[in-house]
């Protein structure tokens, strides 16, 4: 029996300015643990505005999202900073890795947070998931001394150290050449075979999509496909 | 809550700006510094100016005056109690200014455990004689010893010494301003002449000087028993007893208290210099604003610093909100922030303050007027370096929540949306 990880039930959105513009039509899917999911659409067909509603990050929607069976709406901002600290790793096109800070630091950050182990435990979680990205030796750089590529194999790092319920990116490959996307698709398919991950990726790449289990399809707004 | 990791992130975006940081710091120790100074050496020259008549002064003041007699026969009469009397010209009768039976009023103030110590004195109106011509004076009968240890008597003798005026017969010391119209020097003998009269030599032992001119032209100094001899009064002869009390506040109360006990009229020095408190509330006023307005200035250089911060840093913000930090993280990353350049600069303002002070401390400040005084007078008091200190928080706490609160407003949505 599979289990629900993330279900969204009749979201709809609309953005008011400068007139209302309806971007989100009655979005209904969910997502089974272990699923690796793609959604491709044309630009501006509101992929990016749903992977925020289903983060959390955006509230203003109608419509119910549960994230591992428990009711999103209603609840408090530090309540929702909580569940994305908790549930959900994010992967953008951008690596937004903090400068200040070293890469072991950067990945550290979201589980210092958490605090469910201690610091010298954190660290020690940190270490790990630089490993399994292959950049272990890295660690001790500044974020801004690493390559594009690099900074975005430390931005999953960062998106692993919770063990998070799902992971959701919006074209995480984006800003990579062939070779580098290649090399995040491969490492997004280990996560998935080797530790049963959960993956909820946005992107426009046709081949990135093809390899993944389940393609999510949207149009102006509306998912068109599901298979 | 997560504390250290709150701190560590705010120190490691202000590290990362240290330069800025470092600006706004200077601006907090500018103007603590600026007013740890600035209220020291108002507050030395308030003690300053303070002393100058307060030192000197009596806290109650025992004497008699000459005046008429409140109650009037007519008063007296059963038959206009009720009536409003009119008495024309009433005048004074049987007035003496020695205080009765003083020998027993000084026994019960020295047991009196509120009272400090206690200066028993004669004012006695004379006139120097020089040449052709008479100056009005007054010569005042103290107790050497008493007057220097309660009213620092000490420290307005210019030239001679105090001592001469105890041990040497028919001694005077002359105000500075007398001296100068006698043309009078030490070892000399001036003649005085009292209202009665007499006339009497006085050898010159001394010169004094208070720093009020005014003083300085009339008045002269000897010992009891030489004014006694000079009023041609037997050694009983007081007309004045000053008391210093432990605590200043209770003036009022112990001189009401006195007058009815002793049957003397009293003064009390809050009565006798009521003018002397409004000068220092006034300058005290005056440096607490100026130090305060500094302060405000610094917390705007804050504010500024901490806007720029926030604007540069809102890719930061918005990913430490996107993986699980709330409003309320961001805004103690930027209030610790804020703090920390407050506290640091506050403890560098402190030391530089009080260097500051040290140095105006050192500054010499000669004036013919102020004997005792050698430089710029300085108060070091504790409560200004406690006062500057909580000020400078609760400013530069301020100066962090407004931008700290826009920061934990970011919508991390639109800026990675905008990337
Ligand atoms: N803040 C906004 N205000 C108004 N319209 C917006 C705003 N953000 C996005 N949109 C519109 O919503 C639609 C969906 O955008 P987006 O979700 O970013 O598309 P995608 O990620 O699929 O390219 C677009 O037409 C875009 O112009
Ligand atoms: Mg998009």
């Amino acid at each position: 029996m599979s289990q629900i990880v993330l279900q969204a039930k009749n979201i709809n959105k609309s953005f008011h300015d400068p007139i209302t513009v309806k971007v989100l039509n009655n979005i209904n899917f969910s997502i089974n643990k272990g699923e690796f999911v793609s959604i491709i659409g044309k630009s501006g067909c509101g992929k990016s505005t749903l992977l925020y509603i289903l983060s959390t990050m955006d509230t203003d929607y109608e419509g119910e999202l549960l994230i591992d069976k428990q009711e999103m709406k209603n609840k408090k901002e530090a309540q929702l900073a909580k569940i994305r600290n908790e549930k959900i790793g994010f992967v953008f096109q951008f690596h937004y890795l903090l400068n200040e800070f070293t890469v072991l630091k950067n990945v550290m950050l979201p589980g210092l947070k958490l605090a469910k182990y201690n610091a010298k435990e954190v660290e020690h979680r940190a270490m790990e998931k630089l490993k399994i990205l292959g950049i272990e030796n890295e660690a001790l750089k500044k974020a801004n001394q690493l390559s594009g590529g690099q900074k975005q194999r430390v931005a999953i790092a960062r998106a692993l150290i919770n063990d998070p319920l799902i992971i959701m990116g919006d074209e995480p490959t984006g800003n990579l050449d062939k070779k580098n996307s290649e090399n995040v698709f491969d490492i997004f398919k280990q996560l998935t075979q080797e530790f049963n991950q959960t993956l909820l990726i946005v992107t426009h790449d046709q081949s990135f999509a093809r390899n993944t289990n389940r393609i999510i399809e949207m149009e102006d707004g509306r998912i068109i496909n599901d298979k | 809550m997560n504390y250290k990791l709150i701190l560590d992130i705010a120190k490691s975006l202000l590290l990362a700006r240290w330069k800025q940081t470092l600006v706004a710091a200077i601006g907090v120790t500018f103007s603590i510094a600026m007013f740890i100074a600035l209220l020291g050496f108002m507050t030395g020259l308030n003690d300053l100016l303070d002393g100058l008549i307060l030192n000197r002064t009596a806290h109650v003041r025992l004497f008699n005056e000459i005046k008429p007699n409140p109650n009037q026969p007519i008063n007296a009469s059963d038959a206009y109690k009720t009536h409003h009397n009119f008495i024309e010209s009433v005048k004074a009768v049987g007035g003496r200014l020695e205080i009765y039976n003083n020998a027993a009023i000084i026994k019960t103030l020295n047991a009196d455990p509120r009272v400090l110590g206690l200066a028993p004195k004669i004012t006695a109106q004379v006139l120097y004689n020089s040449g052709a011509t008479d100056i009005t004076g007054i010569v005042s009968g103290i107790d050497v010893d008493a007057e220097t240890k309660l009213f620092f008597f000490n420290d307005y003798i210019v030239s001679g010494k105090v001592n001469d005026l105890k041990n040497i017969a028919n001694s005077i010391v002359l105000g500075k301003g007398v001296a100068e119209k006698l043309l009078a020097n030490i070892g000399d003998i001036v003649q005085v002449t009292t209202s009665k009269g007499d006339i009497m030599p006085l050898r010159v032992v001394g010169f004094f000087q208070s720093g009020v001119l005014d003083i300085d032209k009339v008045q002269s100094y000897a010992s009891i028993s030489t004014t006694q001899k000079l009023l041609g009064k037997g050694n009983g002869y007081i007309t004045d007893i000053n008391v210093k009390l432990k605590d200043l506040t209770l003036a009022p109360a112990i001189a009401k208290e006195y007058a009815q006990l002793f049957r003397v009229d009293t003064e009390d020095i809050q009565t006798a210099n009521a003018q002397y408190e409004t000068g220092s509330s006034v300058r005290t006023t005056i440096s607490y604003t100026v130090g305060i307005t500094l302060l405000i200035v610094a917390g705007f250089g804050i504010y500024n610093i901490l806007n720029m911060m926030i604007y540069e840093k809102m890719d930061s913000i918005a990913i430490l909100k996107a993986t699980g930090f709330s409003g309320k993280d961001v805004r103690r990353i930027f209030i610790a922030i804020s703090l920390s350049i407050g506290v640091f600069g506050a403890f560098l303002g402190l030391i530089s303050g009080f260097l500051l002070s040290a140095i105006i401390d050192q500054i010499p400040f000669n004036n013919p007027g102020l004997p005792a005084v050698k430089t710029y007078p300085i108060n070091y008091s504790l409560s200004f370096y406690i006062i500057g200190t909580i000020f400078s928080i609760i400013t530069t706490y301020l100066a962090g929540f407004f931008p700290a609160q826009k920061a934990s407003k970011i919508d991390p949505v639109i800026i990675i949306r905008g990337k």
